[in-house]
């Protein structure tokens, strides 16, 4: 690591004063920017820590809508009863983020503002049509997933929690990369008044995306069935070693279907 | 058998240390005053170094030095060495390219050392690293194996215009071709035996430390072989004379063969004490550990298998070619020629075998020896064949091989090894009936039912172990004797110390070593203590790998033992006023024959050192023995394993559902420590065939250079193991030990990927069967039997 | 320099320590408290593993100033002299570890699940809970068995207890 100078403020406004200077970063979990760090890949001059924020933690469900602070660790979500029936589907993917040490500290603040484009999370709040609430304002999914690892945010601006809405069904399903346990694809499926929205994780050059193929013949009839023959083109999506574009645009097609079947 | 004796489950003596967090492991150890070092590796895989600027690093703060190649060659420290000597079939000896411990004018693969920097602490070594300004000419890389040597490959040693290291061959050519030339049926295979990167969770470390008023070195270092690690540093690369160089391996976390080499870092860290007048230390972080540790496997084959009419085997031939990476390693040359081709018999009666191996340079890591070194990639090679073979002349692979087996020991291979003790057919037998191999076809049609694809592949493997017999490694090349040592200490007080070569970083050895003197001195597994990784304390040894430290090491020490036993019976004779010859010594009791008068080893002990009498008597005081154990023979482990998984084709995802072992180890210390190194291997073999594979791209450099690439098998990936034995004494030790070390990793491979294929149907997918390759498999499979 | 004060294994320490320091390292090299291990630089092998607050977090990716004031345990602080946890007691006598490296890190994550999943656990769900755990020795067989009946040790519940 880089030398820094290390802050724990204990309101959101000064935690917004310091986050704003030249070359500061917000830590929460740190369980991407330390390691980016101890590498030696990030340089910041300065870490503003949330994690004396409590207000920014915390699960509510109210008005068809659940919220989540931005500091809430991933085990939380997953291990709250409220989520798990509301939308048990976002109680599932934070389940499995990376493992359990990952998820006692990692937030789902930290992951949405760090758009990994193998992350999971913002495969629900594009699926979901989630709202990005931060110190400043308020943020739909579908503006703030700008590119890979960008993000609508302001230089200094604090994501402060998500409002999903409810939907009458969703599913997420993940085809984990086998070595760094990342989604190579992950799909997530939901049904709710406003029709049904696919969004894929892991596959795409550009980060989450939603497949409209996918979300009209779903619209018609809601079945594994009716996204059994659409194809998925491969170009566009990412190829490693691990997966090739072909390879991920069928796992694409295979984890919507089982996705489908699962949702409730 | 004692409670804590031979073939008793005694719970490990070292284990409380280890669960308590008070192991000892390199990183553990700090000297006073010590400073840190940071290696400057190389971003190329091929590169000229043109200059070289430290004068910006060495202002930074913190920094104590910066050296270079320069430095050690100006201080007349010698490269690393490869200590096995090849001869190329033309009769030419291998040629083997310096290897400085930091480069000189040339850099050959990424990671390579280009200059350390030491500092007060880690972060500004690591902060002056960045300072040092390096001016590189960078050179085209050789990269793949299977182009190394082809015309206007880059050259990556002088030495070896081609890249050839040597082209080696072994067995009666002219017998090969006959055997082929009356075959009923041939089965041919091109095989990838994939690359790996070892992997022990500690990484490696050094401390270098120097005593200036005894002109003495001390180095802490992650080794499985200090005494070898000292008498390189020595002899060869100069550090120190012997007397002068103190080696200790403390608690050592895993070595799987990457800890058994003399890399650079210690040889510098230890160099460099005495230029600053501190302790030096180095710890490896991940990334240095993918990039330097010693790789394992990389082989390019071309097999092929001659069959009679009656399905019995005539004769195998074999091309491979053997990727050594950029420079030789401490045993590399070793590992593709005569740890490889000498098993490539397998279990079976083969008459004729030729194999030829072309080992190579390119600019990768060095590849030397990976649990199992050699023989897992013979296994692969003959149980493949075996497999497809019995496949292509629609016979039971299991009918097959056993039709083939060697049934009667002797037997002398076409391929050096004689096989001393053995029953191939009771361990398949024993397997098949704990793998339920008669409803292997009713769970393949119930997997059928919810649409996913079961394979069941059988491995019967085979190794030698208890490396090695003195005089027939010498014969081969070797440059020194693998012989091991041991010494038995006796106190006044009948407590016992042991002292061995042999060194335990998992295997338990403080255990079994003490079992053994438990059920030889009849004594309690607590009274003895068993030392060993400190040279200045252990006189002489060989170190652990290739599964020797029960078969060798041990042997040593039951040696020892009886020298102990003949002299102890001495001193009670003496005791009782009988003539030693009349001293009976059992349960931890001399008696004299035909009388009731005893005396108990403690008390002997005692005596022992008491010595008031001695005088005048042929009668030295003390009780303490020591003995050197040179085998006879390789020893020669054999067994089945048996996998079967499952496909999910939508995904190519492959879930192993079963996996059974049956192993036939000899005379078996502790079963559960046994059984512990199996589970261990077949994880390790398992990683090999489905998930783990180095990757370089085009330009040389590692894709797979951390774990969010290189896949290590999770708990989640493996399944339980089911593990029986069937046991033959092994002839050519006391004990009657052969080794458990290596099996599992030699075993699975080819159990799993002869699963794999009679999963999937058709035989081309190569390691690792990662759920890509199981796809496009799949794939290729479907779209072959369309165009049929 | 910043000064950094919390209690581990039940003794308030407090140091003046270079901000960038980690958890881990302020451990290994403040505490000299050398069974917690390093054995990646991805925060993916688990050797690391301590508790936070009662709950396993991996200490290699944590700065030190972050759990100010917060309560660690290591595995330093598991067993009562001699007396080891039952967790502890598991891995010895099921054969859970071979070199011993990763084994600190996965006595913790073995606490913390039971902690979080009950003591009657099985083999998937142990093996899933070891997802941030990497062993290279033991294939995880007898991990997987020491994880089971120290959890039921820890509930009291295993057979000789009971007998
Ligand atoms: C071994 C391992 C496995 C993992 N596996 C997965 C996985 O399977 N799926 C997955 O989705 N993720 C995975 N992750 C990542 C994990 O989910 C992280 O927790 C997450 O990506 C980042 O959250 P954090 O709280 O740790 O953020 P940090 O690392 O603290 O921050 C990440 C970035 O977001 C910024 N940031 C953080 N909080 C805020 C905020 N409130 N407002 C504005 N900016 C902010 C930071 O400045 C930084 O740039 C894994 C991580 C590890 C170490
Ligand atoms: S050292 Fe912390 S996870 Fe590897
Ligand atoms: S016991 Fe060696 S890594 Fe687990």
């Amino acid at each position: 690591m880089y030398p820094f100078t290390y802050h724990r403020p204990d309101s959101l406004g000064s935690a917004a004063a310091l986050a704003g200077s030249a070359d500061a970063k917000i830590l929460a979990g740190g369980m991407t920017l330390l390691p980016t760090m101890k590498q030696r890949l990030a340089a910041p001059t300065s870490l503003v820590d949330l994690n004396s924020l409590s207000d920014l933690a915390g699960i509510s469900v109210a008005g068809g809508k659940v919220t989540i602070g931005a500091m809430t660790r991933h085990a939380d979500v997953a291990a709250s009863e409220e989520v798990r029936k509301a939308i048990p589907a976002l109680a599932d993917l934070a389940g499995w983020i990376g493992d359990p040490m990952v998820r006692h500290r990692g937030t789902i603040g930290g992951s949405v503002a760090n758009n990994d484009p193998a992350a999971d999370y913002p495969a629900a709040c594009l699926a979901l049509g989630a709202t990005i609430v931060t110190n400043m304002r308020e943020i739909a999914a579908d503006d703030f997933f700008t590119g890979l690892f960008d993000t609508a945010l302001e230089e200094g601006e604090i994501l402060t929690g998500i409002v999903f809405p409810i939907p009458a069904k969703a599913a997420y399903q993940k085809f984990r990369n086998p070595a760094s346990r990342y989604a190579i694809v992950g799909v997530f499926v939901a049904q709710s008044a406003a029709g049904v929205r696919v969004t894929v994780t892991g596959a795409g050059e550009n980060g989450v995306f939603r497949v409209a193929s996918f979300e009209e013949a779903l619209a018609k009839d809601f079945s594994a069935k009716a996204i059994e023959g659409i194809v998925v083109p491969a170009e566009g999506l990412n190829s490693d070693i691990h997966a090739d574009a072909v390879y991920r645009a069928n796992l694409i097609n295979v984890m919507a279907r089982r996705a489908v079947e699962a949702a409730r | 058998m004692s409670a804590t004796g031979i073939g008793a489950s005694v719970r490990r003596k070292e284990d409380f240390r280890f669960i308590t967090g008070k192991g000892q492991y390199t990183d553990d150890v700090n000297r006073y005053g010590q400073a840190h070092a940071a290696f400057l590796r190389s971003p190329h895989a091929h590169a000229d170094i043109l200059r070289i600027d430290t004068a910006a690093a060495l202002a930074m703060p913190g920094v104590v030095a910066i050296f270079t190649g320069d430095d050690l060659a100006a201080d007349k420290i010698g490269g690393l060495i490869c200590g096995w000597m090849i001869h190329s079939k033309d009769g030419e000896p291998m040629k083997a390219g310096s290897h400085p411990a930091l480069a000189q004018g040339k850099v050959r693969y990424v990671g390579d050392h280009v200059a350390v920097v030491i500092a007060d602490t880690l972060d500004q070594a690591r902060d002056a690293l960045e300072k040092i300004n390096v001016e590189y000419a960078v050179l085209p890389a050789n990269v793949a194996t299977a182009n190394a040597t082809q015309p206007g490959a880059p050259v990556v040693h002088e030495v070896a215009p081609d890249n050839a290291v040597y082209r080696w061959a072994i067995g009666d050519e002219g017998a090969t071709q006959a055997a082929f030339a009356k075959a009923a049926h041939v089965t041919k295979i091109d095989l990838v035996n994939n690359r790996l990167i070892p992997n022990p969770m500690e990484p490696r470390a050094a401390v270098g430390d120097y005593d200036s008023g005894n002109d003495a070195f001390t180095l802490y270092t992650t080794s499985q072989n200090p005494h070898v690690a000292r008498l390189v540093l020595s002899a060869f690369i100069g550090i120190a004379p012997e007397h002068k160089l103190r080696v200790i391996a403390p608690d050592v976390g895993g070595g799987f063969g990457s800890k058994i080499f003399i890399y650079a870092e210690e040889t510098v860290c230890v160099w460099a004490a005495k230029k600053v007048g501190r302790p030096v230390k180095w710890t490896s972080d991940r990334t240095e550990a993918f990039l330097s540790d010693a790789h394992g496997r990389d082989h390019v084959t071309h097999a092929e298998m001659a069959l009679d009419a009656a399905g019995r085997i005539l004769g195998l031939r074999v091309h491979t070619t053997a990727n050594l990476g950029a420079y030789l390693s401490t045993f590399s040359s070793a590992v593709p020629t005569y740890l490889y081709a000498p098993l490539l018999s397998g279990q079976y009666a083969i008459p004729a075998i030729y194999c030829e191996v072309d080992g190579v340079y390119t600019n990768t890591a060095p590849v030397d020896a990976y649990r199992g070194a050699g023989r897992p990639e013979a296994t692969f090679v003959i149980e493949r064949l075996m497999e497809i073979a019995a496949r292509e002349t629609g016979q039971d692979p299991a009918a097959f091989r056993s039709k083939n087996f060697v049934t009667s020991f002797p037997h002398q291979t076409p391929v050096i090894m004689c096989y001393d003790a053995g029953d191939y057919p009771a361990s398949l037998a024993k397997a098949l009936d704990m793998a339920d191999y008669a409803n292997v076809p009713a769970r393949k049609a119930e997997s059928a039912r919810k649409g996913l694809l079961r394979g069941v592949g059988i491995s019967a493997y085979i190794e030698a172990c208890g490396i090695a017999p003195s005089a027939a490694v010498g014969s081969l090349g070797a440059g020194v004797g693998l012989w091991e040592s041991a010494e038995v200490r006796v106190n006044p007080v009948g407590t016992v110390e042991i002292l061995t070569g042999s060194h335990s970083h998992g295997q338990g050895h403080e255990t079994t070593f003490a079992q053994l003197v438990s059920e030889r001195l009849g004594i309690s597994i607590d009274n003895v203590s068993i030392i060993h990784g400190d040279t200045d304390k252990v006189q002489m040894g060989m170190g652990t790998y290739g599964s020797r430290s029960g078969a060798v090491g041990m042997s040593a020490l039951s040696k020892a033992l009886d020298k102990i036993e003949t002299k102890a019976k001495k001193v009670a004779g003496f005791v009782l006023e009988a003539s030693a010859e009349d001293i009976d010594f059992k349960d931890g009791k001399f008696s004299v024959r035909g009388t009731d008068k005893e005396i108990d080893f403690a008390s002997v002990a005692l005596q022992a050192y008491i010595a008031h009498k001695f005088n005048g008597q042929d009668l030295e005081p003390g009780l303490k023995e020591s003995a050197f154990w040179d085998p006879t023979n390789f020893t020669f482990p054999a067994g089945v394993h048996i996998c079967e998984l499952e496909i999910d084709p939508a995904t190519g995802v492959t879930r192993i559902d079963r996996w059974t072992a049956v192993d036939d180890f000899g005379v078996v210390i502790n079963p559960m420590i046994v059984e512990g190194q199996v589970h261990g291997g077949i994880a390790q073999g398992v990683g090999q065939a489905l998930h783990e594979g180095a990757v370089y791209d085009a330009s040389g450099q590692l894709v797979t250079a951390s774990y969010m690439d290189y896949s290590m098998p999770r708990a989640s990936d493996l399944p339980a193991y089911q593990v029986g034995m069937t046991q033959t004494r092994c002839p050519s030790n006391p004990l009657g030990i052969k080794g458990c070390g290596e099996a599992g990793a030699i075993a699975a491979p080819p159990a799993v990927m002869n699963a794999i294929t009679d999963a999937i149907g058709h035989e081309d997918i190569a390691m690792p069967a990662t759920p890509l390759a199981v796809w496009r498999a799949i794939q290729k499979g479907a779209q072959r039997a369309a165009a049929e | 320099m910043a000064t950094v004060s919390m209690t581990v294994n039940g003794k308030l320490v407090s140091r003046d320590i270079d901000p960038r320091t980690l958890l881990a390292q302020f451990l290994r090299e403040e505490l000299r408290l050398t069974g917690t291990h390093v054995g990646c630089d991805t925060t993916q092998c688990g050797c690391c593993t301590v508790h936070v607050d009662g709950k396993a977090m991996k200490s290699c990716t944590l700065l030190a100033l972050g759990v100010d004031g917060s309560h660690i345990t290591t595995i330093e602080g598991l067993a009562h002299g001699q007396e080891l946890h039952p967790m502890q007691a598991a891995f010895r006598d099921h054969h859970g570890l071979q070199c011993g490296f990763c084994t600190p890190g996965m006595i913790m994550t073995a606490v913390d699940m039971v902690n979080r999943k009950g003591t009657n656990l099985d083999d998937q769900t142990i093996r899933e809970e070891l997802e941030g755990n990497i062993c290279r020795c033991t294939g995880y067989h007898n991990i997987v068995k020491a994880v089971h009946y120290g959890a039921e040790a820890m509930a009291g519940t295993t057979k000789a207890a009971a007998e």
